[in-house]
């Protein structure tokens, strides 16, 4: 396009998309009324009725919080969690005389972790700040003054201005489009930001205002726009343009969305209509549905048992603690004399002993808050914000050609990645590349094209029965041998011009002229090299005009009336450049199946030119245009077998008055108001496109994408269910099913399919509700088939797969029926629903979510997949080219579907673990240390004090065990990443849930209160009243405090070492450094001044470090404490080994580089998987057994 | 929580980060390090039957000789306890215990004769022990002022002292709280023979007490002064940091039943030899069941007599090397490849949704 600023063209009122201009006349008079009361004032932002308007400033803010708003909404945030509250409570409360403890040391940990977490917001907010700042401080040509256009900051931007916006930059705001270097005032708009489309949209300005191409024109430029209130709908828009005296009806043909880029023109003047906060991409964007994950909910379970425990042991401490306090007095004699109970505050009064109870309880409450990990919710957000950080820089998941890294865009479900229990995949974008690779084609009853495609490939195999195929699976992807993308044809009798030879060879020339005229892609010519490259709608049709052009019909320009090729002209042999004269565009519908364009050649002759679905693309022949038909099915057919997309071709000339008569009533079709207008189209569209004269037809192959196979191979080894849902026809989808292996060969296909002959006849008949009726009953009827046929496979290796279409799913999915269908569906190695909608799609995904139990993750690209998405556990996005919609509303993105395996197996395996072990660990320390409080409170009278100073209370959870069990959460893993790929049934340990059961959990918290008895009762034990050191000094309660407590951080941080699987440096660093931090805290500590260090003083350099016993102490109670773990272990590993521990022993023993031994462990520890090659393999081999048997 | 905010910015987000032109594409691949690649150096410590039993054989191999020196050291301290609250009450107040201690008129000492079972060498330890008496107690506990006991300007600090703070008009009590006012006041002379053996009462008390804790600008004042007396009372010309007695009995107890330094005997003690007591049973514990008893303990480097720790090292270290043998024998006569897999828990326990 880049000849030629301006070039002279026809108004394009033949262009389809300036249809839409007129056709919305009808709801103009809304305007002024509710809800379309804005009015913007042209080139005049600045005026005093603008100023009354109150627009939104055009700053965009993505932060959550504000300067002003962060530290309420912030700490809003942070309470509306139930622990924390109740810790904030406990704040409270500690300064009252009920505190067992000083309020500072109660309140500064509280900080501490508030603190970490708002720097974490901070942080967080603080990067989308600084995107923030450079979005809003680009630069826009604003028009000011004397016809001058300035640069100027987006943030600046206000409503009315009028912008000028130069190629390959995105739009400010939305702008009402007044002109552009085009004299049509047409421009493309790239929207992938918006709806993830990557076509081209053309956009086309009003006559009123086209005229103003000059930066100059401006300066007497006025005008008012009347239009709706900023909506969140992208799609329509009503306003009017008041230019003097006339009313211009605006349409969203005029409207330029903020975030779109201007492409393929040089530049546009608009006008700003909506800023910042109103415009519609802002309006658009809602938070997707927030996810938790499974081990979280239990979590919470966890917390709240825990509470319910902590309530019981502050009932018990209330009761006792009453009890004693009424025997305090007994009348006017005094028991425990020493506490003066005669003379005493509500706390300890005899006489109103249930008072001091119930008072008693609440610093109970408080005392016992150390059951409850306070550093829990903020350890376990640092661990995953790193957890996802290694997920986005896994180089093994970054898509080297598409730029992509993997990334986790919540990190709120990391560990459910390694539950997974059901897949969802959509099929295109997702299994394949949705990279079209025009393939074959069939011309004049002749089939040409000599590629292999995938699926063949794959079907070869199938037939072959060669042992060693089904493990050759892995080098399915043979390099391409062309470079040409979307161009995977090779046939010598068609390329390099050798077509001419060709018996039909007019058939042929009219094929490839046809392939490149008939479509709507747009071509874009690289100025350096001259290369030509398509923006087209989809890839199929991208496929077309490649091809077309690399068999020598070089589609290079297109205008609004204009196709021009560049073909070679069979006579002479050498290249002509023609132009066609583009008359109509007959648009592609879903329902039609089938696009046409008519075109006027050099000679002046009217062509209409159609390529479309078989299915109706063979009826509209006429009697004369059947020639190859026969042949042409047949092809059709192959191709469809072998997993190929095709198309069919005809032509026919039209003469003059049938054009003429057809222009009209397609005119007058655009033009209608209401709501038949699609159809009225439709009608005249259907009315000229017969009497076709067929050409033949072409194979596009939808190409798996890299890895797939072998991915679905190791996930089904892994004992995860695929179910594809596609919207593609049955056949291509069962195809695909075989080529990934999610079929085989002695699999029972149970078809469930509505499109019978029995109801597509009575379809014909048209009885809505009768067909209904009818098909719903032969769709129950089917299930009970496949009910029946599962029941009977249960005793013989037989294994089902179930294929469903989309019609059906409708019936299957309703309210009666749905129980049936997931028992069956659960049944059969794989599933696949063809022909499914979004809705459905979304609805399979709830249905398995729900009635399975099992956490579902539904991997999808596009738009259709988005509600899925959203309704599975986990969404998985793929970002390939179909742009952002998915990946928007994903919880984590990959470039590839094989980066898949990865993501659960690796990744999902350790973050689960890591989590599950993590949480439990998080429970035993604090179990461990709050059961060594409540039992000196038993030796306490249950009075409420405390065994340790406030201070070491206060740091045990944020400091002295905090930061191993976050680097626990964070490096642990059981099994290096190689040995996970290479053991995916290590998977099933998290879809079983075998790591955060209850009775793990259970088990856990009994360690914990073991190791809590073991400390306090063998260290009462050892100190009783003797003397505990040469100097013949006792152990008072600041030393025994002392002395539990390094026991405790001892225990603690050891059994952390003793369970932990990775030791790296950071490991060690935390756990010894805690221990190490404990005695230099305590140093520290005990030198300050009495009044702060009250009964640390000294205590450690004075008192316990020199006497033999404490180190004694400390040393039996750390082994004996462990002992019972560590010989439970012990056991354990030997005779009861999980699979993790399994694989260990295995690496021990050096077995696991021999493939052989693996294999064996594999085939005798593995449930026989149902799908993937790795089970077609075993099941030929296993015919193969029998044959030889009866053989013999 | 985080991810609201940063979806509803996403398309904002994206349009940030795509660059202007695509000439200054920087590529988005991750940078490699062994850390965000998790590959960090790690040892991975596996439970082999090897290192198993090295542990186990460790731990005993320490623990027995430990266990033994301990057990050792607590065998070689010699130890007298004598139970005295019951026998220095005359047989005529058995049951007006409370009359008797409060009854100033009462003849409160009271004679025991000690066998030394065998030689003590000095230093010679004397305790006395209470039970059943809560100096644990939180209200107890808490009821000290600390700034107080340290410097004369802290005399009115007395608000945690309740309800020993103030006497009247008079002002602060000094030392005041429930602590100091329960001091314990009994009194033990020792003699051999008829001659007297001297208790060393100072430095029973730790240092850093003395010397920061305790003032010595702080003369006790007002004490015991008011209309309940509790313990014993202080000579108001010593100041606090020379108040030894105090200084022990206000460094409170963890448990329940505890003992405390009364003071030293810088005697040897010969076996067989007769030590009488004279003890002043002032002190009621009788009120709340509480047990008196004298003690005369020598200390070797572990402590006192207690042979918990002893006992309990070498059961452990038994343990260990009991299972050390377990697993040697399980090793021996049970080998197994260590990589069965038929010993794999869902072999055996297949989950119930698979065949």
């Amino acid at each position: 396009m880049g000849r030629g600023r301006k070039r002279q063209h026809h108004f394009g009122r033949i262009h389809t998309s300036s249809s839409g201009k007129d056709s919305f006349f009808g709801e103009h008079f809304l305007i002024g009324g509710p809800g379309f009361s804005r009015v913007v004032f042209c080139n005049d932002p600045d005026c005093i009725e603008a100023g009354n308007q109150k627009y939104a400033s055009n700053y965009v803010r993505s932060t959550k919080y504000t300067l002003a708003t962060f530290l309420p909404k912030s700490l809003f945030e942070q309470f509306r969690r139930v622990a924390n509250i109740y810790f904030l409570l406990c704040a409270l409360l500690s300064f009252t005389p009920m505190s067992p403890y000083s309020a500072i040391s109660n309140v500064l940990p509280l900080v501490v972790v508030i603190g970490v977490t708002m720097a974490k917001e901070i942080i967080e907010d603080w990067q989308r700040k600084k995107q923030d700042i450079a979005v809003n401080n680009r630069k826009v040509k604003v028009y000011c003054d004397d016809g001058v256009f300035n640069d100027t900051k987006w943030r600046d931007l206000k409503v009315g201005a009028v912008v000028k916006v130069e190629k390959d930059e995105f739009f400010p705001a939305d702008l009402i489009l007044l002109s552009s270097s085009y004299d049509e005032a047409i421009c493309y708009v790239e929207t992938m930001n918006l709806d993830g489309e990557t076509n081209l949209k053309l956009k086309q300005a009003l006559d009123a205002t086209s005229k103003l191409q000059e930066d100059s024109d401006f300066q007497n430029f006025r005008a008012m726009i009347r239009c709706e209130d900023p909506n969140a709908n992208l799609y329509s828009f009503i306003g009017t343009l008041d230019l003097g005296q006339e009313h211009h009806p605006l349409s969203p043909q005029q409207l330029l969305l903020r975030d779109s880029k201007l492409r393929n023109t040089d530049y546009i003047f608009g006008v700003v209509i909506f800023t910042g906060q109103d415009t519609k991409v802002i309006q658009n964007s809602t938070a997707p549905p927030s996810k938790r994950s499974k081990i979280e909910r239990r979590m919470d379970k966890i917390v709240y048992s825990l509470f319910a425990f902590l309530v019981l042991l502050c009932t018990i401490g209330s009761i006792f603690f009453g009890i004693s306090t009424s025997h305090d007095l007994d009348g006017e004699f005094m028991t425990r004399w020493y506490l003066r109970p005669d003379d005493t505050t509500i706390y300890y009064d005899p006489k109103r002993a249930v008072v001091a109870a119930l008072l008693h309880f609440v610093t109970a409450l408080m005392l016992f808050s150390y059951f409850i990990p306070i550093s829990l919710y903020v350890s376990i957000e640092i661990v995953k914000v790193l957890q996802s950080i290694f997920i986005n820089h896994d180089l093994h998941m970054y898509y080297e050609e598409g730029d992509k890294p993997a990334q986790a865009r919540t990190s709120n479900l990391n560990e459910e990645l390694g539950q997974v229990d059901t897949i969802l995949s959509d099929k295109t974008g997702t299994l394949t590349c949705n990279s079209m690779e025009f393939i074959k084609c069939s011309v004049g009853g002749t089939a040409y094209g000599t590629g292999v495609t995938e699926v063949e490939r794959a079907i070869a195999r199938r037939k072959g029965s060669s042992l060693d195929e089904g493990m050759a699976g892995e080098e399915v992807h043979t390099e391409d041998k062309t470079s040409v993308k979307g161009f995977n044809f090779t046939d010598d009798r068609i390329m390099n011009g050798n077509w001419v030879n060709e018996p039909r060879a007019d058939v042929i020339q009219k094929f490839l002229r046809l392939l490149a005229i008939c479509h709507t892609a747009i071509p874009e010519v690289d100025e350096e090299t001259g290369r030509i490259s398509y923006e087209a709608e989809s890839p199929d049709e991208a496929a077309f005009v490649i091809a077309a052009r690399e068999l020598g019909f070089e589609f290079f320009e297109r205008t609004q009336t204009s196709i021009s090729v560049r073909e070679l002209d069979p006579t002479y042999g050498n290249k002509v450049e023609r132009t066609y004269k583009l008359l109509s565009i007959l648009e592609f519908s879903s329902s039609r199946k089938r696009m046409s364009v008519i075109v006027r050649d050099e000679e002046g002759k009217l062509l209409l030119l159609s390529k479309g679905a078989d299915s109706v693309m063979f009826e509209r022949l006429s009697e004369t245009g059947r020639e190859y038909v026969k042949q042409t099915k047949e092809h059709v057919n192959e191709y469809a077998d072998a997993g190929l997309r095709t198309m069919v071709l005809a032509y026919r000339e039209l003469d003059e008055d049938e054009y003429s008569e057809f222009n009209e009533a397609f005119t007058a079709a655009k033009n209608i108001v209401n709501a038949d207008r699609e159809e009225e189209i439709e009608a005249v569209e259907e009315r000229i496109e017969k009497g076709l004269i067929l050409l033949g037809a072409t194979a596009v192959e939808d190409k798996l994408q890299n890895g797939v196979p072998d991915c679905i191979d190791k996930l089904a080894q892994a004992g995860i269910k695929m179910w594809v849902l596609t919207g593609d026809k049955m056949e291509t989808a069962i195809n695909i099913g075989f080529s990934c292996s999610l079929l085989r060969q002695g699999m029972t296909q149970i078809i469930i399919n509505s499109e019978t002959p029995e109801n597509k006849s009575l379809e014909k008949a048209g009885d809505s509700s009768a067909t209904a009726a009818a098909f719903k009953a032969s769709v129950l009827h089917q299930i009970s088939q496949g009910k029946a046929l599962l029941d009977a496979s249960r005793e013989s290796p037989d294994v089902l797969a179930l294929i469903i279409d989309g019609n059906s799913l409708t019936y299957a999915l309703e309210d009666d029926a749905k129980d049936m269908f997931l028992d069956l569906a659960i049944g059969c190695a794989s599933v696949i629903c063809c022909r499914s909608s979004p809705k459905q799609k979304a609805l399979v995904t709830r249905l398995v979510k729900l009635k399975t139990g099992g956490t579902t993750l539904a991997i999808g690209d596009g738009a259709n997949d988005v509600g899925m998405l959203q309704e599975a556990d986990i969404g998985v996005g793929i970002s390939g080219f179909e742009g952002m919609q998915a990946v928007m509303s994903s919880d984590i993105a990959i470039a590839q579907f094989r980066f898949l395996e990865r993501l659960l197996l690796v990744h999902g395996h350790w973050c689960y673990r890591r989590m599950s072990s993590m949480i439990c660990y998080f429970f035993y320390k604090n179990i461990a240390f709050g059961f060594t409080l409540f039992y000196f409170e038993a030796y306490a009278a249950f009075s409420g004090e405390t065994a340790y100073n406030d201070w070491y209370l206060s740091f045990y959870n944020v400091f002295f065990t905090s930061l191993p069990v976050i680097a626990l959460g964070v490096f642990d893993q059981d099994v290096s990443d190689q040995l996970c790929l290479r053991f995916p049934l290590l998977y099933q340990e998290g879809v079983q849930n075998m790591l955060f059961s209850w009775s793990r959990i259970l088990g856990w918290a009994l360690n914990g209160i073991l190791s809590a008895t073991c400390v306090f009762f063998f260290c009462i034990s050892a100190v009783e009243t003797q003397a505990f050191r040469k100097g013949g000094e006792v152990v008072g309660f600041e030393i025994l405090g002392t002395t539990m407590y390094t026991c405790v951080v001892w225990v603690v941080n050891c059994q952390m070492a003793l369970s932990i699987n990775y030791f790296t440096y950071i490991q060690h660093l935390f756990i010894w450094g805690g221990i190490i931090f404990w005695y230099i805290f305590l140093l520290a500590y005990g030198a300050m001044d009495p009044d702060i260090s009250t009964t640390a003083y000294m205590v450690l350099y004075e008192a316990c470090a020199p006497a033999f016993s404490f180190w004694l102490i400390t040393l039996f109670v750390l082994v004996s404490s462990l002992l019972p773990y560590f010989i439970y272990s012990a056991i354990q590993m030997r005779f009861f080994p999980m699979y993790h521990q399994m694989i260990h022993w295995i690496t021990n023993d050096g077995q696991s580089d021999d493939p052989e031994y693996c294999r064996l462990v594999r085939q005798r520890s593995l449930k026989p998987t149902t799908v993937g090659y790795t089970a077609r393999y075993e099941a030929t081999s296993k015919r193969f057994e029998e044959v030889e048997v009866e053989e013999e | 929580m985080a991810e609201r905010g940063e979806t509803s910015s996403a398309v904002g987000n994206d349009a940030a980060q795509v660059p202007f032109t695509s000439a200054q594409k920087i590529s988005k691949r991750p940078k490699y390090s062994r850390f965000t690649q998790q590959e960090l150096p790690a040892c991975k410590p596996i439970l082999t039957p090897g290192w198993v039993i090295t542990a186990f054989i460790l731990v005993g191999v320490v623990f027995i000789p430990i266990g033994l020196a301990s057990l050792l050291a607590s065998k070689r301290v010699v130890e007298i306890v004598d139970r005295y609250d019951e026998d220095c009450i005359p047989q005529s107040f058995k049951n007006k215990t409370l009359g008797y201690m409060q009854d100033d008129k009462t003849n409160k000492t009271c004679t025991r004769s000690l066998v030394v079972p065998k030689l003590m060498k000095s230093p010679i330890y004397v305790y006395y022990q209470l039970s059943n008496f809560y100096q644990n107690h939180r209200r107890y506990v808490k009821s000290r002022s600390d700034q107080q006991l340290r410097s004369k300007d802290g005399e009115w600090k007395t608000t945690n002292c309740e309800p020993e703070s103030l006497v009247g008009d008079k002002g602060p009590i000094v030392p005041c709280g429930l602590i100091a006012w329960s001091l314990f006041n009994d009194t033990y002379k020792f003699s051999v023979n008829d001659t007297r053996l001297d208790v060393n009462k100072n430095n029973i008390a730790w240092d850093s007490d003395r010397k920061h804790k305790f003032g010595s600008d702080v003369y006790p004042k007002n004490f015991q002064s008011g209309g309940l007396i509790g313990g014993a009372k202080l000579n108001s010309s010593i100041p606090l940091s020379e108040q030894e007695d105090l200084i022990v009995w206000m460094r409170t107890a963890a448990l329940p039943t505890f003992r405390k330094l009364y003071g030293k005997i810088e005697h040897d003690l010969e076996a067989n030899k007769t030590i009488t007591v004279t003890i002043q049973n002032n002190y009621n514990t009788y009120d709340f069941e509480g047990k008196k008893h004298l003690v005369l303990s020598t200390a070797s480097w572990i402590g006192g007599k207690n042979d918990f720790l002893g006992v309990a090292y070498l059961a452990v270290g038994g343990i260990c090397l009991f299972s050390a043998i377990a697993f040697i024998l399980v090793y021996v006569l049970v080998p197994r490849p260590l990589g069965d897999p038929s010993y794999l828990s869902w072999n055996r326990n297949p989950a119930g949704r698979w065949k």
